[in-house]
């Protein structure tokens, strides 16, 4: 597959929108990440265009002699377009670090797998960030799948590595087992009944830590919360994700719980602020990124208490990702103004709505 | 997190529970009431999470006293150059050397963010590898090829199983 043509596959690299792992309702996705890096090679920070050059090389060389599907697809991400670079940030493939402050380095690049979970970014803040992206709740798979690529990679490079500090980062919070894994959870029902800072409140008590939808600094937007675990040294691998999973359980039990009171004692404004997020959807000419995130978190809410029939989960993921900025402007083929872009985000939104209910999924309308 | 009044859980232990912590094990949850220290030696940590912006502790590290003097400030990194100071002011290392220029600062704060500096993970075997880096990797493979197994994914237990003889036979 060229560099040209990755994005003509369609849902490239989204394997996880398909809404198909446990409590999908709940966790949009999982994500395991391992931070690698090379010995003998300095920091991105400290590094020249030559050493970037080197360790992308090295890499790439490791990554085609992994056992990555033949579609895997290397990208230099300097090589792309300005627009190209941003969809695969939207996709949750590439950091804000590495694309999302003007162009990227010369020597940073990206390895995906189209229609799998696996990728391998190269040149971060580290050397190497190997990702593993899941629908639902599969942290420990989650982990085994990263772990598996983990194995092959170091098996080609000389990683660094301390006998005291294990895997060694840029930045000392990585350092140890590399590991950072996480669960994307739409928590309406814990915020609906003001649960939800007691909720986050718990899991800060237990060394995890919340974040937005796209990771640090990123704010709370449509009842999305990311947990993660905070430290990275002194535990296994095995332990991170072992007290993780059991929080995330916690959780999503808490979540159910708070849905159920929800119906019990609100049911009646439950349904028709459900109802009122999906009639705005279907029939709005102009939305904010924001308020779309808001309105689709009322929509999924009233899919998972069975409210609402439709749309499934999947389209309500795909909408999430396909109405940001890069996206639309893909399709519209050209830049879009903000108000251009609100009012193209809606038609978006309509038609996707539009043809659910042509398939016979929808239309939910009484 | 505290519970008023009820006493630890743990078997022969009559202090009073500060920690609630509920589990959930196949969908079943179940609620234990700990002390500190039953809480601690279970791997629960009962202080707040610790933040994680690296330039407040470096900034307390250099407050508490020979960080910061220049007669006792570590050498620069052997291979890349930076100094301790241009660490405190980034908050990121040059290089993976620089963890064996600064090691005795970065043991203090690996221990002050991640409440460790003893690596309990994964271990990486390099091309010579000490015999208790072997013992390790293979207590970690052992642990891999028994996830494999339970998740029934026979093809990386295949594999798995291959790695541990060729180390087995190594060591």
């Amino acid at each position: 597959m060229t560099v040209d043509d990755f994005l003509a596959v369609p849902d490239f690299g989204l394997g996880w929108l398909d809404a198909s792992g446990p409590h999908a309702d709940i966790v949009l996705s999982t994500r395991v990440r391992l931070a690698r890096n090379l010995q003998g090679h300095r920091y991105l920070s400290r590094a020249s265009d030559s050493d970037r050059q080197t360790v992308f090389r090295a890499v790439a060389r490791a990554v085609d002699q992994a056992s990555l599907p033949d579609d895997a697809v290397l990208l230099p991400l300097a090589e792309l377009r300005r627009r190209t670079q941003r969809i695969l940030l939207e996709r949750r493939l590439v950091s804000d670090e590495i694309v999302g402050r003007g162009e990227p380095e010369s020597g940073a690049g990206v390895a995906v797998c189209p229609r799998e979970t696996l990728s391998v970014m190269i040149n971060e803040e580290d050397h190497l960030r190997l990702q593993c992206l899941m629908s639902g709740l599969r942290l420990v798979d989650g982990w085994s799948r990263v772990d598996g690529l983990d194995e092959e990679l170091g098996r080609h490079l000389p990683l660094a590595y301390h006998h005291d500090f294990g895997f060694l980062t840029s930045c000392p919070t990585n350092v140890g087992t590399g590991l950072r894994a996480s669960a994307l959870l739409h928590l309406p029902g814990l915020v609906l009944t003001k649960e939800i800072d007691r909720a986050l409140n718990g899991i800060a008590q237990v060394g995890l830590t919340t974040r937005g939808l796209y990771g640090e600094g990123s704010k709370f937007v449509g009842n999305f919360f990311q947990v993660s675990n905070q430290t990275t040294l002194g535990q296994s691998e095995e332990d991170l994700i072992d007290h993780l999973d059991r929080i995330v359980a916690t959780v999503i039990l808490k979540e159910r719980e708070a849905r159920r009171v929800l119906m019990r004692d609100a049911g009646a404004v439950t349904e028709d602020q459900v109802w009122r997020a999906y009639g705005l959807l279907r029939y709005a000419r102009a939305l904010t990124y924001e308020e779309l995130m808001n309105l689709l978190s009322g929509v999924r809410l009233g899919v998972s208490l069975k409210v609402l029939p439709s749309p499934p989960v999947y389209s309500l993921n795909r909408m999430m990702i396909f109405s940001q900025t890069a996206h639309l402007e893909d399709a519209a083929g050209c830049p879009l103004s903000s108000s251009e872009r609100r009012a193209h985000r809606a038609e978006y939104v309509r038609r996707a709505l539009r043809d659910e209910s042509a398939h016979g999924t929808s239309d939910p309308g009484p | 997190m505290s519970e008023e009044g009820r006493v630890c859980d743990a078997p022969e232990c009559s202090k009073p529970a500060v920690v609630h912590l509920t589990t959930v094990v196949d969908n079943k949850s179940t609620t234990s009431y700990l002390c500190k220290a039953c809480a601690q030696a279970k791997g629960i940590s009962t202080d707040p999470a610790p933040a994680v912006d690296v330039s407040d502790f470096l900034a307390q590290l250099g407050e508490a006293g020979p960080a910061r003097s220049a007669a006792v400030a570590p050498e620069p990194c052997s291979f890349c150059d930076m100094t301790f100071d241009d660490f405190r002011e980034s908050g990121r290392l040059g290089c993976p050397h620089c963890y064996t220029s600064f090691e005795t600062g970065m043991r203090r704060l690996l221990k002050r963010i991640h409440g460790a500096s003893q690596h309990a993970g994964k271990v990486y075997l390099p091309a010579d590898p000490a015999a208790a880096d072997l013992g390790r990797r293979l207590d970690g493979l052992r642990r891999g090829l028994q996830r494999a197994i339970d998740a029934e994914d026979f093809e990386r237990a295949a594999v798995l199983r291959d790695l541990i003889r060729e180390h087995e036979t190594a060591g």
